[in-house]
């Protein structure tokens, strides 16, 4: 009964966190980009305020929007939000350990991804159908390599479950060759999932760069805020995935002591601010990507991920 | 416990194959040696991790060698003969970028299933296919890339996988004295009357 | 009248059926089997209702429900068509309760005598009547296959056709190895495997509406059933796992040529036909896993990746008539299936759209959609059977996961390609305004069918549970103790995959989300005109906006066609730029052809070549001759049987 209790206010604490600290994520890299090209840059703390300003307006809609372009952004907030409450992030077997399927979170961030992609073609413009088409493009050469890190990953213990994965990495039992590959070929995904350069940039709104931005140039007021809040969401996700895969230990569980669950919190902070300064540094020090490269760039994240899980057979015991 | 498990130069041996396939990856001569050089940082750690680990001090004199080697020299000649030839030769990929990802995705393959007859224990059989994978690659980069510094680069990703090759043998005699052979082969083909450094 | 007498009498038929197997599945699935006087003379015909034939019948039956149903609305478009819907069924159904060769063999090919008739009988399009030739020109060579190999099948305990005695002398040697290959062929092209899926598209595209939803669901179910009836039954679990092989090289490929060629169509039915060859595909990976664990002796690896692939038919059977019934909406209230002509009907046919929506969901495997369920249950297969083989298989498996993989994202951008120009956006054609919600006898079952399969999504397990009596005859081990009605969990200690928590939290998350919102956010919101970055206001003759400025399905597919076309489909693009100080606009071209399909077209054209050249030389046959050439055939004939029929 402790322990689900424990599970069960691990996991509120967990949703809230991520709900929180997403925005704050967004300000303090576009605060460390500023910084880095010399500029003062936005304070960290904008994006709430963004958010805040947003929910307050009125939203104004295109006459030919229907009833699916005002469900978009609920639906694919709420399929963000579930994703990320199935990834841990300062503590393990939470209350839903048994939903945590790799698989189903890689469905649930396509779910909204498609979600947004129709609200794109529902507007009836030009930028939302270039968006659209453009993301789903980069999302049919992504998924499947990021299926194949999974595929690499799962081959740990037999299954998808992320619980179990961090578990048996976090016993150092999958400390072998086809993780460095698995971890750069989720990184990959990553950036294109993403959005961020040098697929993409996100800072901009000329078309030939935008890849999620194009699909909400129609929204305004708290639709626009849910969207802000999605893409933020997505970006604390991915962080804090490759970083628990990268760095397995710091997890608190229900069954571990006090100073287990002090440490588990700023330990996750500390890895997500590394990945976030590393992805700082790399998104000022490079520029963008030729769209017809892309296909390359994902191909390459593709390879390495079937590489990952055909070098994972090599040092496998055969039956 | 040295607190250096020995297994996380197992991940960094990885990011040396992720870094060969980066090689094939690139179509000009800058990204080619940012790859190289990276490919050696990447070799040159996992050295130094196998010897903290296994407390094996040549190893981390063989980590310095082939940093100051393929990491620091290397690519400073190479820049320096790139400025000289002119602004940023192009490389010549002989077959195109995704038939040499593909390839090499096929040799990995090939180096896994020849791993898999030989009967040594799981891990030696995982650690065999990836070195024998990057010796692969650096193979086919040294065939496949003409131009530049396509060939000095091959050279170099060849060299690298032999030397992972011997890092990764626990308690190989005289490592140290066989990297450095490696290391001046591989300078002497790369500074031969007809190559791309002269 | 007679029509409407007809679809009533099939509907009638299909409920019971449903009703009938359904029951029957619930109740344990035993066996059932019954004889009839009718068939070959002397032998009759023997039925049989066990648990594989009773999912598949219950699967039918549902099918046959929604397409009855559906041509009780029809109003001209498919004339006569009902009384081959009827024939269709009553075919389906004999092949699926046959209990031996003949009546297999009796059922299937009235079926696809059927199917091409429905084609055939439509006079005044010159379409339809290619198609059909097409496909008769793939069905009789099937024909041909499937009758050796069952005829293979039925030699060796002596011409008993009953599939007991056959079940109790499988094949071996180079008889097994005839019959996969035969069976590949005689079955595989009939439900679009690959590279025998050339006449798939045209033909389902071309099917008059009430019919083309059964055809589109049922006859790939079909064939599938009659490729796991023959290899996983007939041929007995005592084959070598190298059997799953072609079906593991022959799947993925054919599900990414597939998804790929429905993003390149631009008629909805030719891309929901398009998907059906991709799901096929998708769907014999999984067979080519159960076959490959079965003879490497693990049952429980086996019924998993079959139990994914049977998911995979629910799937897709529930889902492909529901999409093909709503493209007959579509059609009938917009004018066109094309989709550069449609645009904007989600205003005008909201029902339509959301059970399309769904269909759409399901088909891009989607969580919590019975598509994504299907998937994930071959992906966990297939993660299970990498660790289960030799170093050559695994590599195999991880490119048939990674293959599958591109699939499933394929046919995500397809189904957003579909929806999205065809239903949303803005109007591209004047006569989409006009536009009306279909009538209550189309919208019924495309509500029923939407519903079912959203049933199966969030339920799988109670989907699976119905499945059991077939998985433990067919490979001996069951998922009663994995699978639940809230969760799949094919480790038996590890979670897995729960359809209904997932949907739960998205449910928690949604309800949040629309509780700050009106706890914070303003309330109301204004109508004005679109954005669109800073646009100006359409011209008054253009009260939608100009269809231009939206994009296009050719347009939308563009970037994948380039990507990946170019190698696989030979997609080309001609642009036309003017020369500066011209005014006539820049002009795009892109095409795409099939290799497969110019190849086996090529191939064709040249064997006819070859054999009327061959006929020509031939001298004419007289009255004497031909009599003497009878005569000489049945003698080789009877020579034959006495040879085979010996013990």
């Amino acid at each position: 009964m402790m322990r689900i209790s424990i599970a069960a206010a691990a996991l509120v604490v967990h949703v809230a966190l991520m709900l929180a600290l997403a925005p704050l994520l967004v300000g303090c890299l576009r605060w460390a980009e500023a910084r880095l090209m010399g500029r003062i840059g936005p304070p960290p703390l904008q994006p709430w305020h963004d958010l805040r300003r947003l929910a307050l307006k009125q939203p104004v809609l295109a006459e030919n929007a229907s009833w699916l372009f005002r469900a978009a952004p609920v639906v694919a907030f709420a399929a963000t939000l579930s994703a990320a409450a199935l990834v841990p992030s300062f503590a393990s077997g939470m209350l839903d350990v048994p939903l945590a399927d790799l698989v189903a979170i890689v469905g649930l961030l396509a779910l909204a991804r498609c979600t947004l992609a129709l609200a794109g073609l529902d507007a009836g413009t030009a930028f939302g159908g270039l968006g659209a088409s453009r993301t789903m493009t980069v999302a049919a050469l992504a998924e499947p390599a990021m299926l194949l890190v999974v595929f690499a990953l799962g081959l740990l213990v037999g299954s998808t479950n992320l619980d179990a994965i961090l578990a048996a990495l976090s016993d150092g039992a999958g400390l072998r060759a086809s993780l460095g590959l698995a971890l750069v070929a989720l990184v990959m995904v990553g950036i294109a999932d993403c959005g961020r350069l040098p697929l993409a940039s996100p800072a901009t709104r000329l078309e030939l760069t935008m890849l999620q931005e194009a699909l909400g140039l129609e929204y305004s007021g708290w639709y626009l805020a849910l969207l802000q809040w999605t893409a933020a969401l997505k970006l604390l996700l991915w962080l804090t995935l490759i970083g628990t895969i990268l760095l397995p230990f710091g997890l608190a569980s229900p069954d571990s002591g006090l100073p287990a669950w002090l440490l588990a919190l700023p330990a996750w902070g500390v890895k997500v601010g590394m990945l976030a300064a590393g992805l700082a540094i790399f998104e000022s020090a490079i520029g963008g990507m030729r769209w017809a490269r892309a296909a390359e760039f994902l191909g390459v994240a593709a390879a390495l991920g079937l590489l990952a899980a055909v070098l994972a057979f090599a040092g496998q015991v055969l039956t | 416990m040295t607190g250096a498990t020995p297994g996380f130069g197992a991940v960094l041996s990885g990011l040396v194959l992720a870094a060969a396939f980066g090689l094939l990856y690139q179509r000009r001569a800058g990204g080619l040696i940012n790859a190289c050089a990276l490919q050696a940082w990447a070799l040159a750690a996992a050295a130094a991790w196998q010897g903290v680990a296994w407390e094996a001090p040549e190893l981390i004199v063989v980590g310095c060698l082939v940093l100051a080697a393929n990491g620091v020299a290397l690519p400073m000649a190479l820049r320096r003969g790139a400025r000289r030839a002119g602004i940023g030769p192009s490389v010549v990929a002989m077959p195109g970028i995704p038939v040499s990802l593909l390839t090499a995705a096929a040799l990995v393959a090939l180096a896994v299933l020849a791993s898999a007859t030989m009967a040594s224990p799981a891990q030696a059989r995982g650690e065999i296919a990836v070195d024998l994978s990057v010796v692969l690659l650096g193979l086919f980069t040294l065939a496949s890339r003409r131009g530049g510094p396509g060939e000095a680069v091959g050279f170099a990703a060849t060299a690298n996988g032999l030397i992972l090759g011997m890092v990764e043998v626990r308690g190989m005699p005289l490592v140290a004295l066989w990297t450095l052979a490696v290391l001046a082969l591989g300078g002497a083909a790369m500074l031969r009357p007809g190559g791309q450094l002269r | 009248m007679p029509r409407r007498l007809a679809a009533i009498g099939c509907l009638g038929l299909s409920g019971l059926g449903l009703v009938l197997a359904l029951a029957w599945l619930v109740a344990g699935g035993g066996v059932a089997s019954l004889a009839i006087p009718i068939g070959l003379p002397g032998v009759g015909m023997a039925l049989a209702l066990d648990g594989l034939s009773g999912w598949f019948l219950a699967l039918l039956m549902a099918v046959g429900l929604a397409a009855s149903a559906a041509a009780l609305a029809d109003a001209g478009e498919g004339a006569a068509s009902e009384a081959f819907l009827f024939v269709l069924l009553g075919a389906m159904a004999l092949a699926v309760l046959a209990a031996d060769a003949f009546a297999l063999a009796f059922g299937v090919e009235l079926a696809t005598l059927a199917s091409v008739a429905l084609l055939l009988g439509r006079q005044e399009d010159p379409g339809p009547r290619e198609a059909a030739l097409r496909q008769i020109a793939v069905a009789l060579p099937a024909a041909a296959c499937l009758i050796v190999a069952l005829a293979l099948l039925a030699g060796g305990v002596g011409w008993d056709l009953r599939f007991a005695a056959i079940r109790a002398h499988p094949p071996q040697g180079w008889q097994a190895t005839a019959v996969l290959a035969l069976t590949l062929v005689g079955a595989g092209s009939r439900a679009g495997l690959a590279p025998l899926h050339g006449w798939l598209p045209p033909a389902h595209a071309a099917a008059p509406p009430p019919a083309s939803a059964l055809l589109g669901g049922a006859m790939p179910a079909l064939a599938l059933y009659l490729l796991v009836r023959v290899l996983f039954d007939l041929c007995g679990p005592a084959q070598p796992p190298w059997w799953g092989v072609p079906l593991l090289v022959v799947g993925p490929c054919g599900a990414v040529l597939g998804m790929l060629r429905a993003n390149a169509a631009g008629d909805i039915k030719e891309i929901l036909a398009c998907s059906t060859v991709g799901t096929t595909g998708l769907i014999a990976s999984g067979l080519g896993v159960a076959l490959a664990a079965r003879g490497a002796d693990l049952p429980s690896l086996a019924s998993l990746a079959l139990a994914g692939s049977l998911l995979g038919v629910l799937a897709h059977g529930l889902v492909k008539p529901l999409l093909v019934l709503g493209a007959g909406a579509v059609q009938q209230a917009a004018g066109s299936r094309r989709l550069s002509l449609l645009g904007g009907l989600i205003h005008r046919m909201p029902v339509t759209t959301a059970c399309m929506l769904v269909g759409a969901a399901s088909w891009a495997a989607l969580p919590p959609t019975a598509g994504f369920a299907g998937f994930w249950t071959l992906f966990e297969a297939m993660l299970g059977g990498s660790r289960a083989a030799g170093a050559g298989l695994q590599i195999l498996i991880a490119v048939v996961a990674g293959l599958a993989a591109l699939a499933v994202a394929l046919a995500a951008l397809a189904a957003v390609r579909l929806i999205g120009v065809a239903l949303l956006g803005r109007p591209r054609w004047p006569r989409t305004l006009a536009a009306e919600e279909v009538g209550l006898p189309l919208r019924v079952p495309m509500l029923g069918l939407a519903a079912a399969s959203l049933l199966v999504g969030l339920f799988p397990g109670a989907a699976l549970a119905l499945m059991a009596p077939a998985l433990r005859r067919l490979v001996g081990a069951d998922l009663a103790d994995r699978a639940g009605w809230l969760a799949l969990a094919p480790q038996g200690d590890m979670p897995g995959y729960s359809a209904i928590g997932i949907a739960a939290l998205a449910g928690l998350a949604a309800a949040l989300a629309v509780g700050l919102i009106r706890w914070r956010g303003a309330s109301g919101a204004r109508i004005g005109p679109a954005w669109d970055g800073g646009f100006d206001a359409p011209p008054t003759w253009l009260p939608f906006g100009d269809p231009l400025t939206q994009p296009s399905g050719a347009g939308f597919a563009q970037p994948v066609l380039k990507w990946l076309g170019t190698a696989l489909l030979r997609a080309k693009e001609r642009l036309d730029t003017p020369a500066p100080g011209e005014v006539r606009p820049a002009r795009i071209a892109t095409e795409a052809t099939d290799p497969v399909d110019r190849a086996a077209r090529l191939a064709a054209a040249a064997l006819r070549t070859r054999a009327s050249a061959a006929a020509d030389r031939m001298p004419p046959l007289t009255g004497r001759g031909a009599l003497a050439l009878l005569i000489v055939v049945l003698a080789l004939v009877l020579v034959a049987v006495t040879v085979w029929g010996q013990p």
